[in-house]
């Protein structure tokens, strides 16, 4: 395999931007393919060079998922819309359980990106692949005209198989159940949000983003019985506690002082007028499994690097007068709704 | 993080709240003037502390929540025009006029952004000569200084393409109109701490005694509001009226005297319609005729028919 890294040259030197014709089914749209795509994706699957890919797959069940990446800025502090858009599909695949295998990747690009913007979004994408052990397959390439796309969006598909009797999922969480979260919450968002803004901090704040895959498949070899794992994307931790909560047709309860939010994430909030707990995160989830079993799954976050600050926050109760009830710093009950929308800066 | 974590540890919060309940010999109804502080109280439950028969009605201090809907429905006519970026804070972008709200309105093609600071929408003007760049400025006394000073920039800098559509309101008018409404139940006031940074508390000592009402200049952490509960409390049980002031951390008697300067500068007193309350006499700021030129009313024209 080749390797890559930033300093590699761009392979494709004739135009310093994408053009329509760069994704018009002619010479210039197979330049592209072959000297960008092929060569940073560079695998037995990828080049059959086929309409789509053939696998064999070593399961009976598999796990799929798909998500589509149109974060901004492309580049941001501790990532980029290519390895995010490689974690994130990578990542729901670990949540079900699964280990991940295959990966497919659409690209619909704005005609005018800067070719070496292109090709630094598809190597950061060539070296998380590598990272988190999945082959990016199969693809397409779609060219928008000027002003119709927001520079690059990215659709990325997986793949991933998972061992006979797994089971996770919101509907198996039980009463009594421990919720586990494996670190600090709220620096994805508040890093975008920071760079998009042109927001300056002190403290220099990078995003969360990571592949959860190999934490996770350590949490499946040890084979506790785990109820539920989640990443707490876009809605942040609030968000999957309901979802989870209101599929379950339970309560879950946490402790806001249990939750941890590192000091430059709870002043920007402040400052902003937003609340951590429905910041989104790239790195982060909660692992829901019965009670007995959260110390040795505590153990082994601990161990890891991504779990260093693994917690135990809070339990699932039978249903109650709402999905997800959380307990202030002073002891005292309120309930963690879902936010009718986007979260908003506030002036009150 | 000083000044807040001090003011967040439980222990000091569960020590403020047993003073209040061994205070209180008696039912009373206290009102929060300011959103803020209905979020903190909301936010970490701190209701569940006081005393049965202790009241708390929340106030009419949110700026968002009390523009009312002929400003919102200007706003939205406003961005909608051809070659206008309309700025405004993000909570305003939600709040429904008579048909829709601004999230709408940007869905259909308006331009507006959000902006934490009205010197980014002076920013945004300079870099957008062709454009005409509206700052939607709601708000209280807190926020009336910087939006001023968003005025006194683009007049300094002769930016002819910006302009304000201001919606700013007035704290004390609002108590006395509480204080003079048929059946009030409100017998002591927390004041809003930011407003009082600006504006001091000079405004307050007539309302103190004129209808005999405590007020308790307060702050926004939830140990300051179970404080100034627990003062406004101590001050009815001993049949006081007095303006006392527990967010001294930030709040000096004269206010910020540079921040007045730019109201009077920028600003004059109007009656304003309150959302869902009213119109009181001297109850708003508006944009002085001296700025006339900035005040996005007289540059747009008059806005939609109310409905």
């Amino acid at each position: 395999m080749t390797d890559f890294n930033q300093s590699c040259p761009i392979p494709i030197a004739d135009y310093p931007h994408i053009l329509l014709a760069h994704g018009g089914g002619g010479r210039l749209m197979n330049q592209l393919i072959e000297r960008m795509f092929r060569k940073a994706f560079d695998n037995p699957e990828l080049n059959h060079c086929h309409d789509g890919a053939c696998l064999d797959l070593p399961a009976q069940r598999i796990a799929l998922t798909t998500d589509s990446y149109v974060v901004h800025p492309l580049f941001f502090p501790g990532g980029d819309i290519g390895s995010m858009a490689v974690y994130g599909t990578v990542n729901d695949l670990a949540m079900c359980g699964a280990l991940p295998l295959y990966l497919t990747a659409g690209f619909i690009i704005e005609e005018g990106l800067p070719m070496e913007t292109l090709w630094r979004v598809v190597q950061s994408m060539s070296h998380a692949a590598r990272e988190a052990g999945v082959s990016v397959v199969t693809g397409d390439t779609k060219v928008v005209n000027h002003g119709k796309g927001d520079g690059l969006f990215i659709n990325t598909a997986g793949v991933g198989v998972l061992k006979p009797g797994i089971e996770i999922g919101p509907r198996q969480i039980r009463e009594g159940d421990a919720i586990l979260l494996n670190g600090d919450i709220g620096s994805h968002g508040i890093a975008i949000m920071a760079r998009r803004e042109g927001l300056e901090f002190e403290t220099a704040l990078e995003s969360d983003l990571a592949n959860l895959s190999g934490l996770v498949q350590e949490l499946m070899e040890s084979h506790l019985p785990i109820h539920c794992m989640r990443d707490l994307t876009r809605g942040g931790l609030a968000s999957a506690l309901n979802e989870i909560a209101s599929t379950a047709d339970l309560t879950i309860e946490i402790h806001e002082n249990q939750i941890p939010v590192k000091a430059a994430v709870r002043g920007a909030c402040g400052l902003l007028g937003l609340d951590p707990l429905y910041v989104a995160n790239e790195g982060r989830f909660i692992i829901i499994l019965p009670e007995e079993d959260a110390e040795p799954c505590l153990s082994i976050l601990q161990a890891h690097p991504l779990g260093a600050q693994a917690v135990r926050i809070g339990s699932v109760r039978k249903k109650g007068t709402a999905p997800v009830e959380l307990v202030t710093p002073f002891g005292l009950h309120r309930i963690l709704d879902l936010l009718s929308g986007e979260q908003l800066p506030r002036i009150c | 993080m000083r000044f807040v974590d001090e003011f967040r540890d439980p222990e000091r919060v569960h020590s403020c709240a047993a003073e209040i309940r061994s205070l209180t010999t008696q039912p009373w109804t206290i009102m929060e003037i300011c959103g803020g502080q209905t979020h903190s109280i909301v936010r970490y439950g701190l209701d569940q502390l006081l005393p049965d028969g202790l009241t708390l009605v929340h106030g009419p201090g949110c700026p968002v929540c009390v523009t009312p809907v002929e400003m919102i429905n200007k706003a939205i006519d406003i961005a909608s025009q051809p070659d206008v970026i309309l700025c405004s804070y993000g909570d305003m972008l939600r709040v429904p006029g008579s048909g829709r709200d601004l999230l709408s309105a940007k869905a259909l093609g308006a331009d507006i952004r959000i902006v934490y600071s009205p010197l980014d929408a002076i920013k945004t003007a300079r870099a957008n000569p062709g454009k005409q760049v509206v700052f939607f400025a709601v708000g209280f006394e807190t926020t009336a200084p910087a939006n001023g000073m968003s005025i006194l920039q683009a007049a300094r800098e002769g930016l002819g393409n910006y302009s304000m559509l201001a919606t700013h309101v007035r704290v004390p008018p609002a108590m006395r109109a509480i204080l003079t409404s048929q059946g009030t139940r409100i017998q002591g006031f927390l004041a809003a701490g930011h407003v009082c940074t600006v504006m001091g508390i000079d405004e307050y000592l007539p309302i103190a005694k004129e209808f005999h009402v405590p007020i308790v200049v307060t702050g926004f952490e939830p140990l300051d509001v179970l404080q100034g509960i627990a003062e406004c409390v101590r001050q009815l049980e001993q049949g006081r009226a007095e303006v006392s002031n527990q967010y001294s951390r930030v709040v000096r008697s004269e206010g910020n005297p540079h921040a007045r300067r730019v109201i009077e500068e920028v600003f004059e007193i109007v009656p304003r319609n309150w959302r869902g309350i009213g119109t009181f006499p001297e109850s708003g700021l508006g944009i002085s005729s001296k700025y006339r030129d900035y005040d996005a009313e007289s540059r747009f024209g008059p806005g939609p028919p109310t409905s």
